[in-house]
């Protein structure tokens, strides 16, 4: 390397930062083109009532992902996400509502319960040593049962705690700024973001899910405690679905212990499209956002123009498609 | 054998397609160049080979041997050069293309499948079939397979799984297979790795025959004694460039070396043990399966204790028990004089100490991680405030101490660790336990697939290494290597010490006679 053509910084970006970079690039070009194709084709798309409508479709599915993404970083799936954000609002309802006691504790337990749940996927998975689509199936499974279990199969209702659509569907900024419009979730979905950017890029946590993600037995042998960033990978996943389960009770106003299942692969799908790879190692949270923001605004967009729910399902699947091709092509460039 | 053959096979060869220029001349590449993000692979480069010769490609790793080869057999377009085969210029756009044009390469790496058998191997993809096409003729396939091993004169049962065959006998279904394609040209990548004396003697015959029916060998490797042994002529490259050809007789080898590394090397000489201090790790009676038995040793503090013996004689597996990397049947691990319980690499690190994979890529490095996260990686917790937070500066400003230190050659610190050549692979790795500032290292094949240049570099590093204090293990499979560093030596045979040796006073000769000293025969 004595003839350097590139300068130094160049060259050490050149590995990482197109991947990572140009996925995310790629991802929000297409969200600016379906917002423009949208607004052109679908009438009374482009209308604030309907950006708000997508927003708030946005905000679970958001959050959702967020806690897939740290897991698919770290070289593992977690199929249970969907089913823990029904267990978390549910584990929420009983506090809250059939044990009346304050606010405060409603959110700790539904975030306690998730990471409580996760952690013991994470132990499924790095003691027993289950491989980790089947742990998480099988907790996909045992807490979409336990929410029906604890709730008797009925919805929750929070009439104790009128203050419980603050979490979500209320707009505290509009009485500040009136046509500004936008709840509360969505502003929880972009802290979460921002916290997990962080978390993610700049403490040892954020390293060690990489590090695994990337070869875990390189990791092993460096001396890290394998086992115990599992678990804790997983547990944060949880956590992180009890945000959602809040954000979905509190826009519903009551726990629905049916709902859940399907989830997972929304949240799997935002993931991916937003460009963190299935493989493990690389990813960024800023995608999974531009991911479920894409899934959701082409979701919006059909119904806008008239197609059948169903149809919702179809493109889901050709979404995922595309965008794992996107991905192939571009680390094939690199 | 051999000889007589030539004389035919020299007939038939006016069958291939002559060229006008030079008639015996099978490939011919000039003018060749490559670049990728950031590294000029190749400048200008020229190479060509003749029917019925072993052309010896040598250079320090990251070279060029193998992108210049990779250019040769389709796997990247050039760009910029010509490629000449048998007279006709030629584009190669894929290794199919390559194929197609009878060139084909056996990668250091073989791509075989584990549960089909030899036959299956060789054919895959154009298996003989009957009943219209539906049903794969077994019987054929075999008696192909067979026909093909007769006519490289060895013997070998097609039907056998090449799962369940030694690295050297799968390394002749690859030969076997680049053969049934007709090849005029094949590339060899460093064949001869995981190979014994005794299979390397083997691959040698082969190599004869092939060259006796016209085939040329393009012979990647970077031991000076086989190439004296096989090779017509010999190409050396350093830093992408193109350096001499020269014929193999009447070349000295200290010419190739100092052609490959652009320097002469400095002769090797042996430290004296007075910094040698107290023992750091002891270990009794360790034992696992069939591999580990009944091992017992200690290393002193600045030793460099050598670990010999043949492969598979359980050197590596000592080592990975010592690091909690496998489980322990039973035996007892004494550091600083107490005895500790090391049940994972985790606790071993604890403890102080480190072992250097001798399979880098699986276990040494993060490929896709910076040079930065590699070097810092066990030391992360000590760059954590509150046990959380990275302070990313001084990672910076730590892993770029040691990446001057050790002159590992990277643009930066934030570069992919895999874009990194072997021996700066390497550095990397022995920076990362320098950093955790380990007291025992275990060093498991240190140089393999390192140029000779770094070889050298990486010796000074361990007796610079020990002489600061460190006990040092040394894995290794080449002798000369365990003689030249080592203050004692360990000999093992399947799975257990056979003796030991004082590296001053211990030959070649007297290591091999212990490591092939099987239990109930002791001298």
């Amino acid at each position: 390397m004595t003839d350097t053509t590139a300068s130094p910084m160049e060259t050490a970006k050149s590995g990482f930062f197109t991947t990572a970079t140009m996925q995310k690039a790629v991802a929000f070009v297409v969200l600016i083109a379906l917002l423009l194709f949208f607004s052109i084709f679908a009438e009374h798309f482009a209308q604030w009532d309907n950006m708000v409508n997508i927003m708030t479709a946005t905000a679970v599915n958001g959050v959702l992902g967020i806690a897939c993404t740290f897991v698919i970083i770290s070289g593992g799936i977690d199929l249970s996400v969907g089913t823990m954000m029904t267990f978390t609002a549910v584990t929420s309802g009983l506090i809250l509502t059939n044990a009346g006691l304050p606010m405060p504790l409603g959110i700790i337990g539904a975030m306690l319960a998730g990471a409580f749940m996760g952690a013991l996927s994470g132990v499924f998975i790095a003691k027993l040593k289950i491989p980790p689509f089947i742990a998480t199936l099988g907790m996909m499974q045992l807490t979409r049962g336990l929410a029906l279990v604890m709730s008797g199969g009925h919805p929750i209702y929070f009439d104790k705690t009128p203050n419980y659509t603050l979490i979500a569907p209320d707009s505290s900024i509009s009485l500040l700024i009136p046509w500004l419009e936008i709840p509360n979730g969505v502003f929880v979905m972009f802290g979460v973001a921002i916290v997990a950017t962080i978390v993610l890029n700049r403490t040892i946590l954020g390293r060690y899910v990489f590090a695994l993600g990337s070869n875990e037995e390189a990791a092993r042998l460096s001396g890290m405690d394998v086992d115990f960033w599992k678990i804790i990978t997983y547990s944060l996943s949880g956590m992180i679905c009890g945000i959602a389960g809040l954000l979905v009770s509190s826009r519903l106003d009551s726990a629905q212990p049916a709902l859940g299942l399907g989830y997972e692969l929304e949240a799997i799908a935002a993931t991916v499209i937003g460009g963190t790879s299935l493989a493990g190692g690389r990813g960024t949270m800023l995608g999974t956002i531009i991911g479920a923001f894409i899934l959701s605004v082409l979701l919006n967009g059909l119904r806008v123009m008239g197609f059948a729910e169903e149809w919702k399902i179809v493109v889901t699947g050709i979404v995922i498609i595309a965008a794992v091709y996107v991905d192939t092509l571009l680390r094939k460039r690199s | 054998m051999a000889k007589a053959k030539k004389n035919k096979s020299a007939k038939a060869e006016t069958k291939l397609p002559t060229s006008v220029l030079n008639p015996a001349m099978l490939v011919e590449m000039t003018g060749v160049e490559k670049s990728f993000p950031g590294v000029h692979a190749l400048k200008k480069v020229r190479f060509d080979l003749r029917t019925g010769e072993v052309h010896a490609l040598m250079g320090e790793n990251g070279a060029g041997k193998s992108t210049l080869m990779k250019i040769l057999t389709g796997v990247y377009q050039p760009d910029a050069g010509e490629i000449i085969i048998s007279g006709k210029k030629v584009v190669v756009p894929s290794p199919r293309a390559a194929q197609d044009l009878g060139i084909s390469i056996i990668h250091q790496e073989l791509n075989l499948m584990n549960h089909l058998s030899a036959a299956q191997n060789i054919y895959i993809g154009r298996e003989p079939r009957r009943g219209f096409g539906v049903f794969v003729d077994e019987r054929k396939l075999n008696t192909d397979a067979a026909a093909l091993f007769n006519h490289m004169k060895i013997e070998f049962d097609p039907k056998v799984e090449v799962g369940e065959l030694t690295v050297a006998k799968q390394q002749l279904v690859e030969i076997a297979k680049a053969i049934s394609f007709n090849s005029k040209v094949v590339v060899m990548d460093e064949p001869t790795s995981a190979l014994n004396d005794k299979e390397v003697a083997h691959l040698f015959e082969i190599i004869a025959e092939l060259k006796a029916q016209g085939v040329g060998i393009v012979y990647i490797t970077h031991k000076m004694d086989e190439v004296k042994k096989i090779a017509d002529r010999i190409t050396v490259m350093r830093d992408g460039q193109y350096i001499e050809t020269l014929p193999a007789e009447g070349t000295p080898i200290s010419k190739i070396i100092s052609l490959m590394v652009g320097r002469e090397l400095a002769d090797s000489h042996h430290e004296d043990a007075t910094h040698i201090g107290e023992e750091i790790l002891r270990v009794e009676g360790l034992n696992r399966g069939t591999h580990v038995k009944d091992v017992s040793f200690g290393v002193k503090k600045g030793e460099i204790l050598g670990f010999a013996g043949l492969m598979g004689a359980g050197r590596t597996e000592v080592a990975r028990l010592i690091f909690g990397a496998d489980k322990l049947d039973s035996g007892k691990i004494i550091v600083h004089g107490k005895q500790v319980k090391i049940a994972s690499p985790a606790d071993a690190v604890r403890r102080g100490l480190a072992y250097l994979s001798e399979d880098r890529k699986r276990f040494g490095i993060v490929t896709r991680m910076s040079v930065r996260d590699n070097i810092t990686m066990p030391s992360w917790p000590r760059f954590a405030s509150a046990k959380f937070w990275m302070r990313d500066g001084e990672l910076h400003k730590t892993s770029t101490k040691y990446v001057d230190l050790l002159k590992v050659k990277t643009p930066s610190v934030h570069q992919e660790t895999r874009l990194l050549s072997g021996g700066n692979q390497q550095k990397v790795v022995i920076s990362k336990w320098l950093l955790r500032d380990c007291d025992v290292l275990f060093f498991d094949e240190p140089t393999r697939g390192i140029d000779v240049g770094a070889k050298a570099e990486i010796y000074k590093l361990l007796q610079g290494l020990a002489e600061q204090g460190k006990a040092i293990v040394v894995i290794s499979s080449e002798l000369p290597e365990v003689l030249r560093l080592s203050h004692r030596i360990l000999v093992m045979c399947e799975g257990r010490i056979t003796g030991e040796l004082d590296g001053k006073k211990a030959t070649q000769e007297s290591i091999m006679t212990l490591a092939t000293q099987r239990q109930g025969q002791a001298a």
